[in-house]
């Protein structure tokens, strides 16, 4: 097994390499820093100096990957990608346009995004998983028919409408929580409750669906039918068989976002002033700061990764059959 | 000539899309498989309910996509100065839809007003001619300029006027209606060999091949609907306008080609390219795999929102910087919304190049792929030959299933600033511009609650379709649902 995971986190290697590289021509070469400087700058009216400052200021005046002036090592060290790209894998992320450094800033809101996050998560799979797991119990039924069709209404609106409408109506009509803003400590419930619960609501239509069709294709096989034999009430067959070998697929597909929970939610954190990384995200997207942008594409990457290496890993956990190769 | 047509990329895309989707429609029907996987959607009702729906979109998808621009009138100044006066377009770009939709484009009040509305929203400071003739300033609602403008001073009338409306339009609506349903029947009938009341009978039962019946009902809802606007948008704003004045209406009208555009011309630019990718990963194996593999794992593993956020703002950068390369602001932003099909695109092939990957691994071991390189035959040959055909049904399904998150994709990204063009209409926009309103006392819900509504049909039906073609083309899924 430690084997195993060498070679996996060896495999990770490349394509962080090659995420790292395509970020760097999407950002460096796409446009040069000129274009970017006059962008921030204002386009219209804006002097060599002023460029050639901005561009000092933010170490981009050097050239892109070797530095023919340098001697030594200074030849690769002091370029762009280096100092802007090759650091990001020691946790270097520079700083931000407001000259904050950007991997304290990560550290100081990975707490409020996991605050909306993990619950979110851990909730919406309860939550949707109870409500398959009865509409399997009534399938081919009335119930089971206008759960799907609820289901499939749900998936289909949008979570901005979910958003606005639960904040408008719980917020501003009941006024039973604040609008948005975040508090420290155990005093974040009442900002946390509302996103969480909003949430679950928006997983649920796509996610249920889902896990229906899971649980079905389980109920025919052999085993369900044993089960039954052995005069197994109906409940008992699905939670003690059912639920527990239908959680095999559903548990491996949701093993790859739990890392992505450190990322926060774009919307919801925008949405209710929650200071956490979405928020983050967004605020440097709408102010062109791309030294953010690029560092919350690189930790994105590194966390999705990271999931799909535990994907693997939990594939063996919950399945005895499959072997480490 | 009275117009200079324009045509915007994104018409051509979508034009041509649905002119591929044609021929691949005529095409299917020489292989028995997909006919028959075709004759199942056909059979199914929520899938023809909704096909029917999604038609009417498109209708105004396209009709919003035939653009021109309109000739100046000329000024005494050139007529002098040349004998054969050169003709001057203006520089504002109109699509066919604009044309139609005229006096909803133009008939724009001072600010916000309520759907169905006389009066403004807000109080202003008005003139009114007192009991002795004097004119006196008073704290009032402001009659509309164009909202009811016909009452005149009969405003009490609205309701009655409304409801006159409602029941004039109703009436055209089932007329249309019973005209459709007839002439549905005596085709029928003709096909079948029966009178036109026993072809009737069969559709009303649900016992024909074809979903009629369904249809008929979708196309019941869409006529009474369409008809109601139709008759109170001459001369009311049915569903208010919003703070500039423009009437709602038309602006969830016009975003109906922007959504339509991102979630077809996505999939459509893209599929070539995992077509290609995935069939030659699949089928050559080694090196050219581990390259793929290797090139989608990338692309993959950058959460899309950042992916997208990062090639917009790049995009964004270039279109800013090279104003030169448009004509008029309408191609500007067509080439945004362009970028942003490409891009969403960017994020979205892997997962389709990683399915078809795998369904070619499985067909290259079948028996007569094997049969066919003994023979020699050449690996193109193959591919296109016997390969292709056999994808066919993945291609299909996942063009539908992407539809509808990408409608859904475009509204949060115009929301994070990723999106369209400011000056694009779509709905993201439209969610984006209202959301603020809400903080108001009263309530401006309007522009809010229509986007959503119509966003919400448009989805539904895709995504009610996409399970039908699923069921359909998926032999594994057919049992499951």
């Amino acid at each position: 097994m430690f084997a195993y995971l060498v070679r996996r986190l060896l495999y990770a290697v490349p394509i962080l390499i090659g995420v790292n590289l395509l970020t760097f021509a999407l950002f460096f070469m796409v446009n040069t820093p000129d274009d970017m400087a006059r962008m921030q700058l204002g386009v219209k009216r804006v002097t060599p100096e002023a460029i050639a400052k901005w561009k000092a200021d933010r170490g981009y005046d050097r050239p892109l990957f070797i530095n023919s002036a340098a001697s030594g090592v200074g030849i690769v060290t002091e370029t762009i990608f280096f100092d802007k790209s090759a650091r990001m894998f020691v946790g270097d992320f520079g700083r931000a346009e407001d000259g904050r450094d950007i991997a304290r800033e990560i550290t100081a809101r990975m707490g409020p995004s996991l605050a909306i996050a993990l619950p979110s998560f851990l909730l919406g799979l309860l939550v949707t998983v109870s409500f398959a797991l009865l509409l399997t119990f009534f399938r081919a039924s009335y119930l089971d028919f206008w759960g799907v069709v609820l289901c499939v209404a749900m998936m289909s609106i949008s979570t901005l409408f979910y958003i606005i409408g639960g904040q408008f109506l719980v917020s501003k009509v009941w006024r039973l929580v604040p609008i948005s803003g975040y508090g420290a400590g155990l005093d974040a419930w009442k900002f946390v409750i509302l996103p969480v619960a909003i949430g679950v609501i928006a997983g649920i239509g796509a996610s249920a669906r889902w896990y229906r069709t899971i649980f079905i294709e389980e109920i025919d096989k052999d085993y369900v039918r044993t089960a039954r034999a052995k005069g197994l009430s109906e409940w008992s067959v699905l939670f003690r068989h059912v639920l527990r070998n239908g959680m095999i697929p559903i548990l491996t597909g949701v093993v790859v976002v739990i890392p992505l929970l450190f990322m926060g939610s774009l919307l919801s954190e925008s949405f209710f002033g929650i200071p956490g990384l979405g928020s983050y995200t967004i605020d440097a997207i709408n102010a062109q700061d791309f030294a953010v942008v690029r560092a919350m594409v690189f930790i994105g990457s590194v966390l999705y990764i990271v999931g799909l290496t535990l994907t693997d890993l939990s594939y063996t956990l919950v399945d005895p059959r499959i072997r480490f190769e | 000539m009275d117009f200079l047509p324009v045509i915007l990329w994104s018409d051509l895309l979508l034009w041509s899309l649905v002119l591929v989707s044609l021929v691949l429609g005529l095409l299917s029907r020489r292989n028995p498989l997909l006919r028959g996987a075709w004759r199942r959607v056909g059979a199914s009702r929520a899938g023809m309910a909704s096909a029917t729906v999604l038609l009417a979109y498109l209708l105004i998808g396209l009709l919003d996509s035939l653009h021109y621009r309109p000739r100046l009138p000329e000024t005494a100044a050139q007529t002098a100065a040349a004998d054969e006066p050169r003709a001057a377009y203006a520089v504002d770009v109109h699509s066919l839809l604009d044309r139609l939709l005229w006096s909803l484009r133009t008939r724009n009040e001072k600010t916000y007003s309520e759907p169905l509305a006389t009066r403004a929203y807000a109080k202003e400071t008005i003139e009114v001619e007192g009991p002795g003739g004097q004119r006196l300033q008073q704290r009032d609602y402001p009659r509309l300029k164009h909202g009811g403008a016909h009452l005149g001073d009969h405003e009490a009338g609205r309701h009655a006027d409304i409801g006159q409306r409602l029941l004039r339009a109703g009436g055209l609506a089932v007329l249309i209606w019973l005209v459709t349903a007839a002439w549905v029947a005596t085709a029928r009938s003709r096909a079948t060999g029966g009178t036109p009341v026993q072809a009737w009978r069969q559709i009303w039962r649900n016992q024909s091949a074809f979903a009629w019946n369904a249809v008929l009902a979708a196309f019941a809802a869409l006529l009474l609907s369409a008809a109601a606007i139709a008759f109170l948008a001459g001369d009311y704003h049915v569903f208010g306008t919003d703070k500039v004045g423009q009437d709602v209406l038309y602006q969830v009208l016009k975003s109906v080609r922007t959504a339509l555009v991102v979630g077809l011309v996505t999939t459509l630019v893209t599929l070539p390219l995992s077509i290609f990718m995935g069939v030659l990963a699949g089928y050559f194996r080694g090196w050219v795999d581990d390259l793929i593999q290797y090139l989608y794992t990338t692309l993959s593993s950058i959460p899309g929102v950042l992916l997208v956020a990062a090639a917009v703002l790049m995009i964004q950068i270039v279109i800013d910087t090279h104003p030169q390369w448009f004509v008029t602001a309408v191609e500007r932003a067509d080439l945004r919304l362009l970028a942003l099909c490409f891009i969403l695109g960017l994020t979205s092939w892997t997962s389709v190049c990683r399915l078809l990957r795998g369904e070619t691994m499985k067909l290259r071991e079948l028996e007569y792929i094997q049969a066919a390189q003994a023979f020699g035959v050449a690996d193109l040959r193959i591919i296109a030959r016997h390969i292709l055909p056999n994808l066919m049904h993945l291609v299909i399904i996942a063009l539908v299933m992407d539809f509808s998150s990408l409608v859904l994709a475009e509204a949060v990204l115009s929301y994070v600033g990723i999106g369209v063009d400011p000056t694009t209409i779509s709905f993201g926009m439209m969610i984006n511009n209202a959301r603020m309103e809400l903080a108001r006392e009263p309530v401006v819900w309007w522009s809010l609650v229509a986007a959503f509504a119509f966003m919400f049909v448009l989805v539904l039906a895709a995504n009610l379709l996409a399970d039908a073609v699923r069921d359909a083309f998926d032999p594994r899924q057919a049992g499951a649902a």
